[in-house]
């Protein structure tokens, strides 16, 4: 019966033992380093004038709250706009810029512009990658007729290059921003 | 006791007349847990005092019996002696099997016996060496599959998770070696990290009364113990080499022991495997090849009275998950789903890329007993474990390479346990547990914390006691207490926090406010009771009852009450809940056996009712930059799980055997009322075997496994907006795939090296007909089909 209560007191000591010896260090923040939070389209008036921004901002991530998007106004019939797409992850300080790393992959990465609803523009790629496949960071856009509609922008990252469009690139879509514009 | 039983047994052999007496007994004598042939077994005739032995293949002969009952005595130089009566009618064959006698046992276990019952009342299903080492190339998931009533959660074809009558993840518990295995087994894409070709015996309990085990084992156990080294001078060993067509690759398994007559033993043991692409019957299932490495050694004494182990094994792992089943939001999803073929089929490779998985377990325990005539058998066991989990996720920039998921979980655990024998008839076991569990999620991933950094504190109790009432009899009772404390430090998204009302509810537990998270801390006690209560009886020598009623208390594990975010794997956001509360099964189990040499069969129906059961069922639809996500919250409702596991064997005709199987379980959400998801399809299984022991001991068998449709599942499916088409398109998540047939092929057949050496030569195909089938619990199941046709080719050689 000793040899019992020996060990019961070994078993207890043991335990006291681990559970003090515990650190009470808190744990470091883990910021994001891969996240998107913010994709800002600038469409710029190919003989000058105010640019036209589609914004789309999500600042907690895959976190419950929905993206907020933005449109700062109506394009103009007939006017070809010069496209830039830059994408930031601004869950830090300062906002990392994504965009460096897309085009640095180049080849592993294309935007892809879908119009919806009978909106009337017509896009084409105006940057590549090394094999001369499109990348689409940067792009123009010609306005048509008056109406309004979808405009989104797909990334796809590791998609079939080359490919006819969204239907055969394949790939992960790693941003999949729609917004509502108007052509007048 | 012994001396008892023999007198019993001379007096009831009185009642032979002296007829027909030119009849002869012929059979085989084997070991009761493994099938070991037995040789040099003596069996005494009571009343005749005829003695004969068993050969080296395990068989004897006894002749000049006349027609009637004869009782006789079989003893073995490492077996408990036992009487049997034998009723002899013309010539009759009749094999008898033996159990291993305390002495030659290893394992120090705390029941005295090599692979004692570890439950009196619940019917143990048992795989034994020769049937493990038919899976040596697969996983403990593969072979236990091989059980009625056991399923398993798969993700793709490498990671192998057992469902128990429909449950699995922290509702089965598994011991590897004495010891309760914590390797993140919360996570349905976490395959135990066990090695197959270590276990020389495998049990599963299918519920919650091995008290001494766990009490927490909604689903049930699984016990794996390994090989029994016998207390004699001795060297053997044995290699196992596998070879398969589909995954173009090898496994190669060997184990070397060392024994002595003075108890001391030593055993190493270890394992490679290496395979490549997988195949599906119509193309290659692309990255989804596996790279295992693992080793054990074990030392120790074991005397009658006292005795220790040492014991360490690593187990190493690095499987490689489907390409094709990594996606961004619902929009890629569709195009995964609707489309025939996986999205990305690339040429066989043996490479690993990611997405993956790199598991590494290490496993450390000492254990030491010490008999005492007094009161019992006292053990004591320590073990530590370390779980380093790594997951690889497609990356970009400067993380490509890096780990999205780096845990490690560290488990300090300390056991007491005694096993008295208070009378003839009562046994009692009782023990006290105490464990400390750390886990550190490495912040360098540069990914969000899955599982937060945490401490665990479990201190148990238990105690089981059962009563031999006579001969036909036994009842067993027992009850066990958990305490559980947990110490988190987690981070939550504001916007999580506050969406959730966390800011209201718990604004005591937060320690730090960053700019878009949240530190918390906070402290969880969980107070669990669990027990059991059964009864076996045995109607005559052929019939028995098992009865058992048992409770589980389970407390919710890390990943139900902090997931928060996207799980990449499944493509779908998760959510846990900080107030959930320990989940509560009463389970009713009865089984009805008949135990025969010609036919004998197993009826097993029960019924499992579950409070606070914890499910993830989807709840919306989030809207991310990266396009939908179904979101899944982990809700607790109430559960009723029913169903019957069948098993039959006949043996129709000389060396003629044919068994079936059948397990049916339905599941339901009660306070929904509706279907559990991922409940296993009725399925069944029959195999029909021809094994002669006179020709090499050859085998040949035919299995038919037939897996029907689930008809009963709810509905998860959800509406997503395509701007490409302009339309909103289903997502089809939720229905089962059509029911499958598979044929496997298996033989095996021995040759005789030289006096000590036996070289087993085996053959085998798997879906036979290579069958496209996908299967309701793998998931990956919505982007590719499951395995083709596979030939295996096994050398074993004992030496």
């Amino acid at each position: 019966m000793r040899n019992l209560k020996f060990l019961a007191t070994a078993i207890f000591a043991t335990i006291i033992f681990v559970s003090c010896s515990n650190d009470d260090d808190t744990p470091e923040p883990v910021n994001e380093e891969e996240v998107i939070t913010t994709l800002t389209v600038t469409l710029a008036p190919n003989g000058g004038g105010t640019p036209i921004t589609l914004q789309t901002r999500d600042l907690d991530g895959d976190g419950p709250n929905a993206p907020v998007v933005t449109v700062s106004g109506d394009l103009a019939t007939g006017v070809v706009y010069n496209g830039t797409i830059v994408l930031l992850n601004e869950t830090e300080t300062p906002p990392e810029v994504i965009t460096e790393e897309v085009e640095a992959e180049a080849e592993e990465h294309q935007f892809f512009y879908t119009t919806g609803g009978g909106l009337d523009v017509t896009t084409a790629y105006s940057n590549f990658d090394t094999n001369g496949n499109p990348l689409g960071t940067e792009f123009t856009l010609t306005a048509g007729a008056a109406s309004s509609g979808t405009l989104t922008f797909t990334l796809r990252h590791e998609p079939t290059k080359p490919n006819t469009g969204l239907g055969d690139a394949g790939g992960e879509t790693d941003i999949a921003a729609v917004f509502n514009v108007t052509v007048q | 006791m012994r001396k008892y039983a023999l007198l019993i047994l001379l007096f009831s052999s009185i009642t032979s007349f002296s007829q027909n007496c030119d009849n002869t007994l012929t059979g085989t004598v084997t070991d009761l847990h493994d099938g070991t042939i037995l040789n040099g077994a003596t069996l005494i005739v009571a009343g005749t005092e005829q003695a004969v032995q068993t050969d080296h293949d395990g068989k004897y002969i006894l002749s000049n019996l006349c027609d009637g009952t004869y009782s006789i005595q079989v003893s073995h130089p490492f077996c408990l002696t036992q009487g049997f009566t034998v009723k002899i009618s013309g010539n009759t064959t009749k094999s008898f099997k033996l159990e291993h006698h305390l002495e030659e046992l290893n394992t120090i276990t705390l029941e005295g016996k090599a692979y004692s019952n570890k439950s009196k009342t619940i019917l143990e299903n048992t795989i034994d060496k020769e049937s493990l080492e038919r899976f040596s190339s697969g996983s403990l998931g593969d072979a236990l599959n091989s059980l009625s009533g056991v399923s398993s959660l798969n993700t793709g074809s490498t990671v192998i998770k057992p469902l128990i009558n429909g449950l699995h993840s922290s509702r089965v518990v598994i011991i590897n070696n004495g010891v309760r295995m914590e390797d993140q087994e919360w996570g349905a894409e976490h395959a135990p990290n066990v090695d197959v070709n270590s276990i020389g015996n495998l049990t599963l309990i299918k519920g919650a009364g091995a008290l001494q085990y766990s009490g927490d084992a909604v689903g049930g156990v699984i016990v794996a113990e390994s090989s029994k080294i016998p207390v004699k001078d001795s060297l053997y060993g044995k290699t196992l080499f596998t070879a398969t067509s589909n995954g173009r690759g090898t496994s190669v398994t060997s184990k070397l022991t060392k024994s002595y007559q003075s108890g001391w033993y030593a055993s190493l043991q270890g394992t490679l495997k290496r395979f490549g692409d997988f195949e599906a019957s119509d193309y290659v299932l692309s990255n989804t090849g596996i790279s295992e490495r693992n080793a054990s050694f074990q030392i120790g004494l074991n005397r009658f009275n006292y005795g220790f182990e040492a014991y360490y094994s690593l187990y190493k792992n690095e499987i490689g998950i489907l390409r094709a089943s990594h996606l961004g939001g619902a929009e890629d999803q569709i195009r995964a789903i609707n489309s025939e073929v996986p999205l990305i089929i690339n040429d066989f490779t043996y490479n690993i890329i990611a997405p993956k998985q790199d598991v590494t377990h290490n496993l450390a325990r000492i254990k030491g007993f010490k008999k005492f005539d007094s009161f019992g058998k006292l053990s004591l066991q320590y073990d530590f474990q370390r779980n380093n989990r790594l997951e690889f996720d497609i990356r970009r920039g400067t993380d490509k390479d890096d780990a999205s998921l780096d845990l490690q979980l560290d488990t300090h655990t300390l056991l007491l346990d005694l096993d008295a024998h208070l009378t003839d008839a009562i046994n009692l076991k009782m023990g006290i547990v105490g464990s400390y569990q750390n886990n550190f999620a490495n912040p360098s991933t540069g990914v969000r914390r899955l599982i937060p950094d945490y401490d665990k504190y479990d201190l148990g109790l238990y105690a089981i006691a059962d009563y031999e009432f006579n001969d036909r009899l036994t009842i067993e009772s027992g009850g066990r207490f958990d305490y559980t404390f947990m110490d988190v430090f987690k981070f939550y998204r504001t916007s999580f926090w506050e969406s959730r009302n966390y800011d209201e509810l718990f604004p005591e537990i937060v320690v730090e406010e960053l700019s878009n998270q949240i530190l918390t801390n906070p402290q969880l006690n969980f107070y669990n009771g669990s027990g059991t209560l059964g009864a076996t009886y045995s109607f005559s020598e052929n019939y028995k009852l098992f009865f058992n009623y048992s409770i589980a208390s389970r407390a919710p594990n890390p990943s139900e009450l902090f997931s928060e975010g996207l799980h990449h794997s499944a493509s779908r956001i998760e959510l846990g809940d900080l107030s959930f509360n320990s989940e509560v099964g009463h389970k009713i189990a009865l089984t009805f056996r008949r135990d025969n040499d010609i036919f004998s069969y197993s009826i097993n129906p029960y019924i499992n009712s579950i409070s606070n059961f914890i499910v993830i069922e989807p709840t919306e639809i989030q809207q991310t930059i990266r396009g939908n996500f179904q979101v899944w919250e982990y809700r607790q409702t109430n559960a009723q799980l029913l169903g019957v596991d069948l098993d039959a064997a006949y043996n129709f005709a000389k060396n003629f055997l044919f068994n079936h199987q059948f397990s049916l379980v339905k599941g339901y959400d009660t306070s929904k009322d509706e279907p559990l998801i991922n409940m296993p399809p009725v399925n069944t299984k029959n195999e029909l075997v021809y094994q002669n022991q006179e020709f090499n001991n050859i085998r040949l068998s035919l299995q038919s496994e037939y897996n029907f449709r689930q008809n009963e599942y709810p509905d998860t499916n959800f509406v997503v907006f395509i701007p490409e088409t302009e339309t909103m398109e289903v997502v089809d998540v939720s229905t089962p795939p059509d029911a499958y047939h598979l044929l496997n092929f298996n033989s095996s057949i021995d040759f005789k090296a030289n006096n000590t050496a036996k070289l087993t030569v085996g053959f085998g195909v798997t879906n036979l007909l290579n069958t496209s089938y996908r299967n309701y619990l793998n998931r990956l199941r919505y982007y590719a089909d499951d395995l083709g046709r596979n030939f295996l080719l096994n050398l074993k050689i004992n030496y």
